[in-house]
């Protein structure tokens, strides 16, 4: 037989015992809607977990520094194989790590202590350079007040908590000028630079640049118009000390050429007529770019950091999650597919004669159990729609009723239940495929009739 | 239409036994006969003599203990399951005491339902289920349920059900039996008329000997699940 004319003799069978058959389905529904319910739940939760990750910049980031500054307390390594000195992380470098395949920007760490005088009042704090391409990470969604208007514009972005230490009323800052006074380095002549190391040898020295320079700290001032009140400063703590509560420009802030506290380290170094970074981020493409870029960094002899292997376990977590809940989700669509075999082992008891005729007038054993199949399935399948639903409905239930609770709390609203395409085509397929199995049992069992036996059933 | 040597259905020593407990039923006995394509044949006999059984093993519903039993020469006891609900898809037509039609379909969707095991195309149903009712005298009633018509409605019904198909052999087991004698004639006339234009082989079991005399055009005889009388009409 035809699918069209099962399909349709099969809509038309479970008709006929609508209120056992939309029983059926309804336990099926159930079912499916318990499923949906509990993977929407683990799939929200990992959503938002990705989300707040991905939003910090530390997934889709390799963070490089020299392995020269590697470790605290450690002994610098040499690069791996080469026997070299360990490379400076220094403007080349930087070069070197862009043409990296996938790597989309390499900024370095600008992170200083300084000092912001806001209404005549100082206040010692911690300025960090932010990339123009954070505008667009979803990491300052929902900040008070917006991004910087430029790459290259005088502007800050606060932290809330030292936006609260500036005034009673944060959000009165946004429009407001503060002044930042931070120490320029400046390289010194050569010469200079000789006589300020105690001991040096200025023959040798004016050989040898890297140690042929020093550089004088110089007091300055920049104004700087408030844009924004942030949360908290993202992707902050790698590679350097603290986060930064006065956000800026990166390029403004690389200009600012501000004393860091890796510039000590190189003058005892000898290194000072050289700029090097303390530290380089590497943004790749996607986080999967993230390996492949490490390890290239790692062969041109930097130490490298990502969170590649926290993600790894992330997803290992919330697979196991998933795997929990879709099992307990299964457990009332095996219910209910006890209740098809059920009602299909009934129908085929109430329909004895018919199967009987229907062999009379030609039905194959492969037809009448593809009638009770495509019945069974029918069944799945307008459960599994009607599951989705209601499945749906709750997902959202659980949203809004949490948000009332976060809300209560004074805290932002959030997505705890997500319900994708990809879960709403894979429920009704599952909800077709328990049921088709479901129907196994009962569609063998009217194929096996006996023509004669049944077609003397009364 | 009529096989190589003629013969519509012929049976050879055919026997059908069930096991009943302990004691085991010779429903059909080492029964022999012929039919001839074209035929009208009356299978008479009282309850129980195994006139069913053997217009069963005739459709391929039911399969030979023993013996062999050929429609148009070919051996239904060495069929498949799925050859045999071919044969009785295309080349036999049944119609049943019990008329039945299933009363959830209308009389157009009961009769549709054999072309639609044979998969004939939609359209082409549509067609051939209007001529099979007319040619019953039903081709007003297509909309109409089972249950909203008369007993001989029903079985002209099942009459043009069972010809939709085309089939070559139409085996009608007790078709009067549920019918007036009024409406059980009309039956006999409209099969008479059916065998006569179409040339269409008739085996019909009864015990009425009378209305088989008066409508069949050869009378078979059983008793005890073996064939009596195979003779032509008397």
């Amino acid at each position: 037989m035809k699918i069209s004319d099962l399909t349709e003799l099969a809509a038309r069978n479970l008709r006929e015992a609508l209120l056992r058959n939309s029983l059926t389905t309804l336990g099926i529904a159930v079912g499916v809607a318990s499923l949906v319910a509990m993977l929407s739940l683990g799939v929200g939760l990992q959503e938002l977990a990705n989300k707040r990750l991905s939003n910090s910049g530390l997934f889709d980031a390799v963070f490089v520094s020299s392995r020269m500054n590697d470790g605290f307390g450690r002994p610098p390594r040499r690069a791996a194989g080469s026997g070299d000195e360990s490379k400076p992380l220094n403007e080349d470098a930087r070069q070197q790590i862009l043409k990296v395949p996938n790597v989309s920007e390499v900024y370095s760490e600008i992170r200083f202590n300084t000092e912001i005088l806001y209404d005549g009042n100082p206040y010692m704090t911690m300025v960090a350079g932010i990339p123009d391409s954070a505008r667009n990470g979803g990491a300052f969604d929902g900040m008070r007040g917006s991004f910087f208007s430029s790459p290259t514009a005088d502007e800050a972005i606060l932290q809330i908590e030292f936006a609260k230490q500036l005034s009673d009323k944060p959000d009165s800052l946004i429009g407001k000028e503060i002044t930042l006074r931070y120490a320029e380095r400046q390289a010194l002549p050569a010469e200079n630079a000789a006589n300020a190391r105690p001991g040096a040898d200025s023959a040798k020295g004016s050989s040898d640049p890297q140690l042929s320079s020093g550089f004088s700290v110089i007091p300055r001032e920049e104004k700087l118009r408030i844009v924004g009140i942030v949360e908290t400063e993202p992707a902050a703590g790698f590679g350097a000390f603290g986060r930064g509560r006065v956000l800026i420009p990166q390029q403004p802030a690389e200009k600012l050429s501000a004393a860091q506290s890796n510039d000590l380290r190189d003058i005892l170094r000898g290194r000072s007529g050289e700029r090097t970074y303390g530290s380089l981020t590497a943004r790749v493409k996607k986080p999967a770019d993230v390996k492949a870029a490490e390890d290239a960094i790692k062969a041109m002899g930097f130490s490298t950091f990502s969170l590649l292997d926290a993600t790894k376990n992330l997803r290992l977590v919330f697979a196991v999650f998933d795997v929990l809940l879709g099992v307990f989700g299964s457990l009332a669509l095996i219910v209910a597919s006890l209740g098809i075999i059920n009602t299909l082992v009934m129908a085929i008891l109430e329909r004895r004669r018919e199967i009987g005729v229907l062999k009379a007038l030609g039905a194959s054993d492969g037809d009448v159990q593809s009638l009770f199949f495509a019945e069974a399935g029918v069944m799945g399948l307008f459960g599994g729609i009607f599951g989705v639903f209601i499945g749906w409905l709750i997902s959202r239930g659980m949203t809004l009723g949490t948000n009332i609770y976060l809300h209560r709390q004074d805290l932002p609203d959030i997505q705890i239940s997500s319900v994708p395409w990809w879960m709403v085509a894979g429920a009704i397929a599952f909800s077709i495929a328990v049921s088709l199995a479901a129907g196994l049992y009962p569609a063998s069992r009217a194929s096996r009739l006996n023509p004669v036996e049944a077609l003397r059933y009364e | 239409m009529t096989g190589n040597n003629g013969f519509a259905i012929r049976a050879l020593d055919v026997s059908r036994h069930y096991q009943m407990g302990e004691s085991l039923v010779r429903a059909v006995d080492g029964v022999s006969l012929e039919i001839r394509a074209g035929e009208f044949a009356a299978l008479l006999g009282s309850s129980g003599s195994g006139k069913s059984t053997l217009l069963n093993l005739m459709a391929g519903l039911d399969r030979v203990t023993s013996g062999s039993m050929f429609a148009h020469e070919k051996n239904l006891a060495e069929m498949t399951p799925d050859q045999l609900a071919n044969h009785r898809s295309h080349t036999v037509g049944m119609v049943f005491q019990a008329f039945n039609l299933l009363p959830r379909m209308t009389l157009e969707e009961n009769v549709e339902l054999p072309l639609r095991l044979a998969e004939v195309d939609r359209k082409e149903r549509t067609e051939r289920v209007r001529t099979a009712l007319e040619r019953v005298h039903l081709g007003a009633r297509l909309t109409h349920r089972p249950t909203e018509m008369s007993g001989g409605e029903q079985q002209r019904a099942a009459l043009a059900r069972a010809l939709v198909n085309r089939p070559t052999i139409l085996l009608a087991d007790e078709p009067t039996g549920n019918l007036d004698s009024a409406t059980g004639d009309e039956i006999m006339l409209l099969l008479r008329e059916i065998n006569e234009s179409m040339g269409m082989t008739i085996i019909m079991v009864t015990h009425e000997r009378p209305r088989a005399e008066r409508f069949a055009s050869r009378l078979l005889e059983m008793k005890d699940g073996k064939l009596i009388s195979n003779g032509d009409r008397a």
